[in-house]
């Protein structure tokens, strides 16, 4: 299978790859994983006073749909609010990456860490920020 | 002889339907029908009766390869029970044991990066060890207690350590080269 040029360009050039540090103010955590395809995601956003996502990272084991899918969002979610996060679709992803259907499943892990990170973050902080 | 296709997998071998299997018992099973239906025996057939059996030869060999390991056994005894395989592969892993998975992963990845074989050795090792203890408990939850739940959070846990061996397995390869 080949991947998209975009495909190709987040896999040799992740953005905003890494953790942020342990106990940083505003960090929050989503992990997700496929057991299918043995992918395991984290993502994390670090949201500022305002309750906008200031900064993400994330760390992927799996293949290079995956990787990209979870680097792409890092991108997509700086600068949204937490409910403006929620609103990024796997179908967005999937199309901006140009994923064949069998890697659509990838798009869709990275939707859920976004999910996931941000209802880490509420749980954390109440519900009202 | 003609492959029943209606008999499961389990009942095809004559093997009870159960996750402790010992592989020589399978593997003799396997030999003793394959032997009996496979199409070298039919050569006097007319080609309707040599399709059957070519379809009945990898019925067989389909069920063999379904029960030999231990992870697509469970997988298979609990669609047996119900729980259909999308269903097993959609269900959430927990947080806590992802997290112990992208340790285990970054282990892996520091060791590869640094040629650490021994290391990487070290966490096949552990691997192993953690394997075995989730298909113990995989025969207590699928033979003994009937704790479907359960046993597909193990069969999940075992498909995540499968996929890291794979991961160890072709770090050491590439340093054989």
């Amino acid at each position: 299978m080949t991947y998209s040029n975009k495909v190709l360009d987040h896999y040799e050039n992740p953005r905003n790859a890494g953790s942020f540090a342990e106990g940083e103010e505003g960090v929050a955590t989503g992990m997700v994983g496929a057991p299918a395809c043995g992918d395991v995601m984290k993502l994390q956003i670090k949201v500022g006073k305002e309750g906008i996502i200031e900064d993400a990272r994330f760390k992927t084991y799996g293949c290079g749909s995956a990787i990209a899918s979870s680097s792409l969002v890092t991108e997509w979610v700086k600068g949204k609010t937490l409910d403006e996060a929620l609103t990024i679709k796997n179908s967005q992803i999937a199309e901006e990456l140009a994923l064949p259907p069998v890697k659509i499943h990838c798009s869709v892990l990275a939707e859920d860490a976004i999910r996931a990170a941000v209802a880490d973050y509420k749980k954390k902080h109440g519900e009202n920020k | 002889m003609s492959v029943d296709f209606s008999l499961d997998y389990f009942a095809l071998f004559g093997l009870p339907r159960r996750f402790r299997l010992d592989g020589e018992t399978l593997d003799r099973a396997w030999h003793t029908l394959q032997s009996e239906v496979h199409p070298d025996q039919h050569a006097h057939l007319s080609s309707g009766g040599m399709c059957g059996a070519i379809a009945g030869s990898s019925r067989v060999n389909e069920a063999y390869v379904a029960l030999k390991k231990p992870v697509t056994r469970a997988r298979y005894l609990l669609e047996l029970a119900g729980i259909k395989q999308d269903a097993i592969d959609a269900k959430a892993p927990a947080p806590e044991y992802l997290i112990e998975q992208l340790e285990w992963r970054e282990a892996v990845e520091e060791a590869r990066q640094v040629r650490d074989i021994d290391a990487l050795e070290q966490l096949a090792l552990r691997q192993q060890i953690q394997a075995d203890g989730i298909i113990a408990r995989l025969a207590e939850q699928l033979d003994d207690r009937h704790d479907l739940e359960a046993a597909v959070d193990a069969v999940q846990q075992l498909m995540f350590f499968d996929k890291l061996r794979l991961g160890i397995d072709n770090a050491l390869a590439a340093f054989d080269n």
